[in-house]
């Protein structure tokens, strides 16, 4: 019998192991909760790419991803996001280590990274633009922009995110509620770059040739 | 400056709308003012509009969906009684362009401010008093999503008085709903208003998600999870799943409006398929994020008032998971004549089949709890009994439109209309309704009149099938739905049958406001001080009615399912030994003040009022980023009062 192991200990293994073990701590169910609103926030990207997998062909007689994608430009937007999660990961440890100089660097670096690749971005769209290959021109432009573009909107949220809870650590020093939301917004920016692989295979790489 | 609003957006030519409009703000300034006249803005500010607490928060959704019931039944009336003299030549006393309106706000306020709230409510409430923990994971985030579903509310409401509300139906099919065909402001409203909405919906159900799975009483596994919290924790991993489909698809159809793309219009090589494809990947799991709660309910209800515990408990939980996933694949039946061809029709055909197994499952397990049980005729037995025949009916036509060759026929006629009113009265309101006279005593300590309880369900059931039986029939005799006119006079008798139902129906919601107003006068002598008026067999049960703000003294010890019953079985409440402080969430402005901003940003957006639509946004963002910058204080319930109050709950459960 288990439960002889588990005398006196109440609620037992087994029933901790069957989900009984009781309230969680608060990091734990603030980082559960943000998960949960990762998973939404990704399904409602994946409407935006169903869509836009359905309009890709619809081009109006206008121009298709393969006369507009610049695939050199797609590399290095994803090398700036992908290395600003890697400096944001990297500002997560030092805080936790109370190492304030590398954190305030590696969450500068991240900042610096995620900024070029939105300036990037605009700079992409205005181009599109100028050419007359704006959103309203054709049902795949609608898509690609609106795709694109919430993408885009998402890293520039997250970079007001981060300049707000890097000021709170420095105002206010690393307390327990400030590093749960920087633990969070982590979660988030690598949650970004998930959906940004599956946009660059998607969007341009399918799309350019 | 205001954009496109004008003193032509008031409909001073239509007298209907005038008069619902002077109602509406004669009745808001009566109530404005008889608040400021009793002083009670203090109370209501401090205990309600800031409160987070979940019991607060879950009262508040339900007197919203009360509201909404009243405002959606306005419309249901009018559209019966103008259909009921509008034959042959008769034109009867609507418009079309208000008909349509009236049509499609009576839609949109049942599902989505008067059922969505009410099914919210009720899981608010409930859930974290039936699992044993004192407050929902997040309790300001809590706040901010009942605000922001009210703030929806506010905005279809406004487009009464100030401009119009869609003409396109509940679900704004385009191209109808494109700026060519709908150049004004009602589907603008639709859109912000269920945009605002939705958003709260979305974070109610990631916060009950987190509470369901993080925070349940120790001792408290899966299996030992009322069915009531099975249920709600399924239908918010469809609302966590389905909503983001909403919103991305009113964003692409704002974006049609707004910025001149192309998703669903008729050129630009748009596709409106992709939008009925869309909006019904979310639309069919959200008639089970609310039909799941209802069978919950009715679980809960049946097996307290059998004596009994629920018949078959693990194949109600398999039942509603089964549900669950299968309500994912299964959204093509709404529009078997998109033309997918015969293949694609079989498969989501037999899908849609399939979902009567799991719930031919769980009636049957209801029918075995009744029998032999001692059944006591409470109201929310009635309710529970009246849904098993009339959700039965339903569920059978259902089935039969999911035959697509008998679907063709049947698609957008009045058979439907008369199917989905048949699962979703016969389902949802009759579940809310047994929810709230059980729970009722839980909220407030004392019980609602049986009488009028039973005269409400009385007037209910019997005007639904003299509402809706007729409209099967006219279905299968061809009368498609929304006809404002209609010249085959043999119809008529039927309607004129659907509108006597109507009134009956009528008489069953005035049943239950006087049911309401008698059990407040009369409170006094139906208290219940022992907060287990039905002799339950769940935790809410165990604690006073109403709970104190942190639900329970010490967190119970769950050794069972239906833990309450075990507990009473083995012995009565003794105070514990020793009481440890709690910590409480203080309360918060927040919610109230960002839905404050989103209601004037979703006003600046409807009129394409720029400047304000910016400042409402930055003021909502910055209203977040400051309570955000805040430490949140909590406050303390001491081991000294938590004793006290203990005691004094057990001298009035046992005055000896």
């Amino acid at each position: 019998m288990s439960a002889q192991a588990d005398t006196g200990a109440w609620p037992n293994a087994t029933m901790i192991a069957r989900g009984g073990g009781g309230p969680e701590p608060v990091e734990i169910v603030v980082a559960y909760g943000f998960w949960i609103f990762l998973l939404s926030d990704i399904i409602m990207f994946s409407a935006l790419f169903a869509t836009y997998a359905v309009l890709s062909g619809e081009t109006a007689g206008g121009p298709s991803g393969r006369d507009l994608f610049d695939l050199r430009n797609a590399a290095i937007e994803t090398l700036c996001l992908l290395f600003s999660s890697y400096a944001c990961g990297l500002g997560v440890l030092a805080v936790r280590r109370r190492r304030m100089d590398g954190f305030y660097l590696s969450f500068a670096l991240a900042f610096a990274l995620g900024a070029t690749f939105v300036a990037l971005e605009v700079a992409e769209f205005a181009g599109m633009i100028a050419r007359g290959a704006g959103p309203s021109r054709s049902a795949f432009l609608s898509a690609y922009f609106s795709l694109v573009g919430l993408h885009g909107a998402h890293v520039t949220a997250g970079l007001l995110w981060l300049a707000f809870t890097v000021a709170q650590i420095a105002v206010k020093g690393p307390r327990d509620f400030v590093l749960r939301r920087l633990h969070c917004f982590s979660l988030f920016w690598h949650a970004l770059d998930i959906i940004w692989v599956a946009l660059l295979t998607l969007v341009y790489l399918m799309g350019a040739r | 400056m205001l954009g496109k609003l004008s003193w032509a957006a008031i409909p001073f030519d239509e007298p209907i709308q005038m008069a619902a409009s002077l109602m509406i703000i004669v009745g808001v300034l009566a109530v404005l003012s008889l608040i400021t006249w009793k002083g009670w803005w203090t109370y209501l500010w401090r205990e309600w509009l800031t409160s987070v607490d979940h019991k607060r928060i879950g009262i508040m959704y339900v007197l919203l969906a009360l509201v909404m019931l009243l405002r959606g039944f306005t419309d249901a009336i009018m559209m019966r009684s103008q259909q009921a003299i509008a034959a042959g030549g008769a034109q009867g006393y609507l418009p079309p362009e208000h008909y349509d309106q009236i049509f499609s706000a009576h839609g949109t306020i049942m599902i989505f401010f008067m059922a969505m709230p009410f099914i919210v409510g009720l899981m608010n409430f409930v859930v974290p008093l039936q699992l044993g923990v004192r407050d929902v994971a997040f309790p300001v985030l809590n706040a901010i999503s009942f605000w922001l579903t009210a703030s929806g509310a506010l905005l279809v409401n406004m487009s009464l008085v100030v401009g119009e509300f869609a003409r396109t139906g509940w679900l704004a099919y385009p191209p109808l709903s494109e700026l060519p065909f709908s150049p004004g402001v009602g589907v603008d409203y639709y859109l912000w208003a269920l945009q605002i909405s939705g958003i709260g919906t979305l974070l109610a159900g990631i916060n009950m998600v987190t509470t369901i799975l993080k925070l349940r009483a120790p001792g408290m596994t899966y299996m030992r999870m009322p069915v009531f919290g099975w249920t709600a924790l399924a239908s918010s991993m469809l609302i966590v799943a389905a909503f983001p489909i909403l919103t991305a698809t009113f964003g692409m159809l704002l974006l049609d409006r707004y910025a001149g793309m192309h998703f669903f219009t008729n050129d630009g090589g748009g596709n409106l398929m992709m939008y009925i494809n869309l909006i019904w990947a979310w639309g069919h799991p959200e008639v089970y994020i609310l039909i799941l709660p209802a069978f919950g309910i009715f679980s809960e209800v049946i097996a307290t008032f059998s004596g009994k515990a629920l018949f078959g408990y693990r194949s109600m939980v398999l039942a509603t998971l089964a549900i669950c996933v299968l309500s994912f694949m299964v959204w093509l039946h709404h529009f078997f004549t998109m033309g997918a061809g015969a293949d694609v029709n079989a498969v989501f055909g037999i899908m849609s089949m399939i979902i009567a197994v799991p719930t031919g499952v769980k009636l049957f397990n209801w029918l075995f709890t009744l029998y032999r049980g001692r059944i006591r005729f409470e109201v929310p037995v009635l309710w529970a009994i009246g849904f098993m025949v009339t959700f039965v009916i339903g569920g059978l036509t259902g089935v039969l439109m999911a035959v697509p060759p008998v679907d063709f026929v049947l698609h957008n006629s009045l058979f439907l209309v008369a199917h989905f009113h048949n699962v979703i009265i016969g389902g949802v309101v009759f579940g809310v309704m047994a929810g709230y006279n059980y729970w009722f005593p839980k909220a407030f300590g004392f019980t609602l009149d049986k009488r009028l309880g039973a005269v409400s369900f009385w007037c209910w059931l019997i005007g639904f099938y003299l509402a809706f039986m007729p409209l099967y029939a006219l279905g299968l005799l061809g009368m498609t739905r929304r006809m404002q006119h209609y010249a085959d006079m043999s119809w008529q008798p039927y309607l004129i049958v659907a509108a006597v139902g109507a009134v009956v129906i009528l008489g069953g919601i005035a049943a239950t406001i006087a049911q309401l107003v008698v059990s407040i006068r009369t409170r006094e002598s139906r208290r219940d001080p022992t907060g287990d008026p039905w002799s339950g067999r769940t935790l809410e049960w165990s604690t006073t009615s109403p709970p104190p703000a942190y639900n329970f003294a010490v967190l119970p010890r769950v050794e069972s399912l239906d833990a309450f019953w075990g507990m009473k079985q083995r012995g009565p409440v003794v105070p514990a030994e020793r009481y440890e402080s709690i910590k409480m969430p203080m309360n918060s402005a927040n919610g109230f003040v960002t839905a404050f901003f989103a209601v004037v940003t979703g006003f600046a957006l409807i009129w394409h009022i720029w400047w304000m639509a910016i400042l409402g946004l930055a003021c909502a963002g910055l209203t977040l980023l400051a309570f955000g910058w805040i430490e949140r204080g909590d406050h303390e319930v001491s081991d000294e009062q938590l004793a006290n109050a203990e005691r004094a709950r057990l001298r009035r459960m046992d005055p000896a």
